[in-house]
């Protein structure tokens, strides 16, 4: 029997990008290196010349990583002129580092990402939290991007991306939009009483069917997860200037409510927040290759 | 003396009515939006099939997630709420005697209970994470697009131990998707998944320490694939009575049959 084609929109599904963000001339640079971060979720290559972002990437990590970091890094080259060939160091890092075939060395996330924070947002940085797609990290760094302790969940969905597209899905509500209208209640109320995803996920639904809004539900399930992020933070300690990276820094909805609990304002990003475990590795990559030549 | 046992779980509610030690009737539902509701139809059906109205069943005890639901309710009018673990301690006793150790593994909780003489000693549960109860499972086998009931059968095939690495139920569901990906056959994938479960029940129960005779209660005792590696977990052979998701259930009613216990 020939079943009817349900046309279902995929709410969870975030946009892929690429940018050229420098009018340099590559051709003058001493230093042409990569960082290719292949997380769990997104993968995001960066393209630094002479130690300053020059192009970049984000997609979605696929199946096979090994393809992932190919491609990713191929298209933040794209339209550049640079060839892969001409890279004079490339290091991986993220869940899936190990599986950058063209990396000459990988660097955990914790480094890179504390690294590339103090690139964004300045020396000032000492406490990075990082909410990625299957993990929350909170970070302690000194002024130069060294890390100095950590705390990370990498166990639980809860107070991860992942989380948050399993929502976006539940309330069909595009994933960017999430936030926004979450921060669109006249009154917060309680928070999603579940820790667990799953369980989350019934009792917000439960929440839709009593008549609920979408929006009142979004803001009980983004103040749910702000919470269990304030208890990672609060056990690695925080201290000022607090930045926040990874592709969850870009809802507003949990920002605003880390705000509001910590009483801390976050510092503004610079350039887009998703990259800076990638321009952390791109960063290390510098470095490396400036100690193999006997540069420095 | 004619009791019922009503279990108001976070995915079905069972009812079982008991005349002087024998169920004269058992049955479940899926609890629907309006527990109240769902709770009541189960109690109904029952009550029908046993031939009997309300009046005839002179105590009714009520346990679950959603046991406060229907405490003095109309229709069902539960005399008394207890926890899940001493209507599930009462229930594994009535049913194997010689218990030491009840495992229950239910929708969205697992338990482990040490019992002595159908009294509890000593627990342990899971509530927060699906990752340790039923619907783990549920989610996985919808990964596999396979049905939970055939979970079970497809698992026993297989010889092959392939580890799990996720923890939580919405990465193991990507790492479900990658192993296909990778050409790793169903059956290894449905016993990878049993594995995962077990290793969390065992790693909880073990807490509390495990002592002969254990016997395994709740939804996913009627699940095949998750016995075999809970046994090797635990060091132990576990008994799975008749009926095992009626007997948190069953125990109400025991205990509503017992009100000066």
């Amino acid at each position: 029997m020939a079943q009817a084609e349900v046309k279902t929109q995929e709410y969870w599904r975030w946009p892929e990008y690429r940018r050229t963000v420098s009018e340099k001339d590559w051709r003058n640079a001493n230093i042409i290196t990569a960082g290719v971060d292949i997380g769990s979720v997104g993968s995001k290559a960066t393209i630094l010349v002479d130690g300053e972002l020059y192009a970049y990437s984000v997609m979605r990590t696929g199946g096979v990583s090994e393809d992932t970091a190919i491609k990713v890094t191929t298209w933040a080259l794209e339209g550049t002129g640079i060839e892969a060939g001409k890279l004079h160091y490339v290091v991986g890092t993220g869940y899936g580092r190990v599986n950058v075939p063209f990396a000459k060395k990988t660097i955990t996330e914790i480094a890179c990402h504390a690294r590339g924070a103090n690139y964004i947002y300045g020396p000032t940085v000492r406490t990075v939290l990082d909410i990625g797609g299957q993990d929350c990290k909170a970070i302690r760094c000194d002024e130069k991007g060294k890390v100095l302790s950590f705390l990370m969940n990498d166990k639980c969905a809860a107070g991860t991306g992942r989380g948050l597209e399993v929502f976006a899905d539940l309330i069909s509500v595009p994933i960017q939009e999430l936030g926004k209208i979450s921060l669109s209640v006249d009154q917060e109320p309680p928070p999603v009483s579940n820790t667990c995803v799953i369980f989350a996920k019934a009792e917000s639904l439960a929440l839709l069917r009593q008549g609920w809004p979408k929006e009142r539900v979004a803001a009980a399930y983004h103040a749910a997860m702000a919470d269990r992020i304030v208890d990672l933070l609060t056990r690695v300690g925080i201290e000022k200037d607090f930045v926040i990276t990874g592709g969850v820094a870009k809802n507003m909805g949990i920002v605003r409510r880390l705000e509001r609990i910590l009483k801390i304002k976050p510092l503004e990003p610079k350039m887009d927040p998703i990259l800076a475990g990638a321009l952390g590795a791109g960063l290390f990559a510098k470095a490396l290759y400036e100690k193999e030549q006997g540069l420095r | 003396m004619i009791t019922a046992g009503v279990d108001v779980g976070a995915k079905y509610a069972k009812v079982v009515i008991l005349k002087d030690g024998k169920a004269l009737a058992r049955v479940k539902v899926l609890v629907g939006f309006d527990v109240l509701k769902s709770a009541s139809d189960v109690f109904e059906t029952a009550l029908k099939e046993a031939g009997l109205s309300r009046v005839d069943i002179q105590r009714v005890v009520a346990t679950g997630m959603g046991r406060n639901t229907v405490l003095q309710k109309p229709p069902i009018n539960a005399d008394e709420a207890v926890s899940e673990v001493v209507a599930d301690a009462a229930g594994a006793y009535q049913v194997v005697p010689t218990v030491k150790t009840v495992i229950d593994v239910g929708a969205e909780e697992g338990r482990g209970i040490k019992v002595e003489g159908g009294k509890v000693k000593d627990f342990v549960i899971n509530e927060r994470c699906a990752a340790g109860a039923g619907t783990f499972v549920e989610a996985m086998a919808r990964a596999l697009e396979v049905k939970v009931e055939d979970m079970g059968p497809l698992s026993l095939k297989s010889i092959n131990t392939i580890p799990m690495n996720a923890q939580c139920c919405v990465f193991a569901e990507s790492e479900v998707v990658s192993l296909i990906h990778s050409k790793v056959s169903k059956e290894d994938i449905a016993k990878a998944i049993h594995d995962a479960i077990a290793g969390r029940i065992s790693s909880m129960v073990l807490r509390i320490g495990v002592e002969k005779d254990v016997a395994l209660i709740g939804g996913c005792a009627l699940d095949p694939g998750f016995l075999p590696p809970l046994e090797k977990e635990l060091h132990s052979s576990i008994v799975v009575p008749e009926f095992p998701e009626f007997v948190s259930a069953l125990g109400a009613a025991v205990i509503a049959a017992n009100p000066t216990r």
